[in-house]
């Protein structure tokens, strides 16, 4: 274990999720009025109606897929029945599938920014920057299912979820273990996502935190007094 | 009966000279911002015309407001919950800032810095979005003034729905033209409230002004849509909706909105309406779109009548507020003598700010002698503007209410001038529209004389109740996010009390 990896896989993850759960909670405790999700639909619309559609699904196909698959404990997916076998043609097959509807959007929506005279205009240096993070990190992603080809045992997703379950346990050591011999772009692809974590509360990414599902449940309508009697 | 007061308004656009200090001074106060520089809260259009933003009231085209179902139940035009929140990726419904116009300002610093050249130096624009040279305006704020553009392009104006030969209307003998200001509607039924998926715009108990709660605003930009008036606007730098707010803090310090204080027409008229709230969704889903108008007058309460008035003061509502409610110029002209009429109450919104319809001058043949006259009436068919675009605009189609108020004024008018100038009490006409000389007098003194204290009714909110004055004390005053240096969360990461609540130590004295 070299002293990088010691850093890399076995502290940046607290320092990553500390950024993010500090800095979110500061930013919506002090800077609300600045938690949007920052669209710029109305400046220009055809793009993004596609682009952003597909992005979404399958940013959102990608991040319940990485959440139930590096965290769920591996006696629960024996007891589901489900093999590591199985379990990693799963992820590569519906990871694939979220993935490259996530490329041709990110792919749309980046060319779009960079291109639209408007949109660019009108972007902040965050804007650009976390468009770049996510489209390098969904690259990573695309790159590691072939790879994960070589190894349809399963071994090194097993591998990855050691990784995951031994940070969220605050067992760093066997985590770094774990993750020491697996493929770079594995690793590379785990630094990049620690780093999103790290700008998430800089960055517009917070809206995700506001997804409104309360929505459904409300009244339609809302009537607030000044002060409540 | 639940009883609310809310503070309306109405405009008489039979004195609209279209000068648009309405909306400059508006302007001026709310929204010369960087984000917002293409957002008129309060704008001024020449009718017909499809107006600001491009055909805003082509409901097929922006699915503004609400619409009844087919199962009889009240929902957005944009969709039920899940519909709207499937949506929020990509909103179809939601225009485009040239559906606006793009924001633009002149190079007028080259005037200074041209060098000699044979021709005079001109200031060209520039987009104030790229900050890019912008080689042709091509669309404006109100491109339209004084039927600017060709009639093909007008004629798109949806209220022409049913207008017999409109193609007419083209014709430079034919046409005719009115002025329409508009500003958010304060809606008792607003479609953006609903359509909020962060539940951030409200709609005050005290006043009934619709606010947008700038610190939860997520930027979803549901409510731009919802809103059939498009009066909500999304501020492009900001990533949040901004809105009319009604000039809540004049009003709650008992002053007119800008708007209406600065009407050199005289045309605004402000006051308090009482309304049951349990009535509002009854009269919201009322099944067929002409009754909407008499729907929404169902929901108004008379101040006068003890059983309000005891309702009233159950809710909290104080008694200055209740006077006022009596006195209120918009009870007068909406609701007795139904001189004014909502805004495209089709969209079931039930709009809080009404309208005195134009009257319009006759036309030739009647001056020639083959006048319609309808008793000491003449027949309206022959005024300028058709019936049936007035009705379109103000009544869902339904000419009648539009009659009465037209004709109405035309008695007021034709009553005053025998009583002026022939020195006779002309009783005939008032009675062939259904006034008395007692109301016709009131009519002219708030119509025609328009006083300031007649025009604004508008009581104070008592806020030494409402609120805590020292809160208020050293804090800031409007601001956007935390510009006086602190969060609004009862929760302070630094362990700090937070200083937007002040604690103050209550003071007992023992005797």
């Amino acid at each position: 274990m070299s002293h990088f990896s010691i850093f890399a896989f076995g502290i940046y993850p607290y320092i990553a999720m500390a950024v993010m759960f500090i800095g979110s909670w500061i930013r919506y405790d002090r800077e609300q009025y600045t938690w949007k999700a920052s669209s710029s639909q109305m400046l220009e619309k055809r793009q993004l109606h596609i682009g952003s559609v597909l992005f979404h699904v399958g940013v959102i196909g990608i991040f319940f897929g990485h959440f139930v698959g590096l965290l769920t404990p591996l006696a629960v997916w024996h007891a589901l029945g489900v093999t590591a076998e199985f379990k990693q043609l799963l992820a590569m097959g519906a990871g694939g599938l979220f993935g490259v509807i996530c490329f041709v959007g990110l792919t749309i929506l980046i060319r779009r920014r960079l291109m639209n005279h408007r949109v660019r205009a009108t972007s902040k240096k965050m804007d650009i920057i976390i468009l770049l993070m996510l489209y390098g990190q969904l690259i990573l992603g695309l790159i590691s299912i072939p790879v994960s080809g070589g190894h349809l045992d399963g071994a090194e997703m097993l591998k990855l979820m050691a990784w995951a379950q031994n940070i969220m346990t605050f067992n760093s050591v066997a985590a770094v273990e774990a993750i020491s011999d697996v493929n770079i772009v594995f690793k590379l692809h785990v630094i990049l996502g620690m780093t999103l974590f790290v700008v998430f509360p800089f960055s517009r990414l917070v809206h995700m935190l506001s997804a409104p599902l309360q929505y459904l449940t409300r009244a339609p309508q809302i009537v607030r007094r000044k002060v409540g009697r | 009966m639940k009883v609310r007061a809310q503070i309306g308004m109405v405009l008489n656009l039979d004195k609209c000279i279209g000068c648009h200090t309405c909306s400059i001074t508006c302007k001026n106060v709310w929204t010369s911002r960087e984000g917002v520089e293409y957002a008129w809260f309060n704008n001024v259009e020449t009718k017909p015309g499809i107006g600001f933003p491009k055909e805003w009231e082509n409901q097929k085209k922006w699915n503004g407001g609400w619409k009844r179902t087919d199962a009889g139940k009240l929902e957005l035009k944009i969709g039920g919950k899940i519909r709207l929140l499937a949506k929020i990726f990509a909103n179809p419904d939601l225009p485009e800032i040239d559906d606006y116009y793009e924001p633009f300002d002149f190079d007028y610093e080259y005037l200074h810095t041209a060098p000699d050249s044979q021709h005079q130096p001109v200031a060209r624009p520039r987009s104030l979005i790229t900050g890019q040279r912008m080689e042709k305006i091509e669309w404006g704020p109100n491109w339209e003034e004084i039927l600017g553009t060709e009639f093909e392009k007008r004629k798109k104006d949806i209220n022409f729905d049913n207008v017999i030969q409109k193609d007419i209307y083209g014709q430079f003998e034919k046409t005719f033209m009115m002025y329409l200001p508009r500003l958010c509607e304060h809606c008792l039924n607003p479609a953006c409230v609903a359509s909020c998926p962060s539940g951030s715009i409200y709609k005050r108990e005290e006043d009934g002004i619709v606010l947008i709660d700038q610190d939860k605003c997520r930027g979803w930009r549901m409510c731009v849509s919802a809103c059939p008036y498009k009066k909500i606007y999304f501020n492009w730098k900001s990533g949040k909706s901004e809105k009319c707010t009604f000039c809540f803090p004049r009003i709650e310090a008992g002053q007119p909105t800008v708007c209406s204080e600065t009407c050199v027409g005289r045309i605004r008229y402000l006051g308090v309406l009482l309304y049951d709230a349990d009535q509002i969704e009854i009269a919201a889903n009322t099944p067929n779109e002409k009754d909407l108008y008499q729907a929404q007058l169902d929901v108004f309460l008379d101040p006068n009548d003890p059983a309000v008035i005891e309702a009233a003061r159950k809710e909290g509502i104080s008694d200055n507020w209740i006077t006022a409610a009596q006195r209120s110029p918009v009870y007068k002209m909406a609701i007795d003598w139904k001189v004014a009429l909502p805004l495209h109450p089709e969209y079931r919104t039930l709009p809080m700010v009404w309208y005195v319809p134009p009257l319009s001058p006759i036309q030739t043949a009647v001056e020639a002698g083959h006048v319609g006259m309808n008793g000491e009436i003449p027949d309206l068919k022959s005024l300028r503007i058709p019936l049936r675009y007035l009705a379109n605009l103000l009544t869902a189609g339904d000419e009648k209410p539009v009659e009465r108020a037209l004709e109405r004024m035309i008695a007021m008018r034709a009553y005053k001038r025998s009583q002026q100038v022939d020195k006779v009490e002309d009783l005939e006409v008032l009675k062939q529209v259904g006034l008395t000389a007692v109301e016709v007098e009131e009519m002219y003194r708030y119509m025609a004389i328009a006083n300031y204290e007649d025009r604004f009714v508008v009581p104070t909110s008592h806020k030494a109740y409402a609120e805590n004055a020292y809160d208020m004390k050293s804090s800031c005053g409007f601001s956007f996010g935390n510009g006086c240096g602190d969060g609004n969360n009862g929760v302070n990461l630094f362990g700090s009390k937070a200083t937007g609540v002040r604690q103050v130590i209550p003071v007992t004295l023992e005797k």
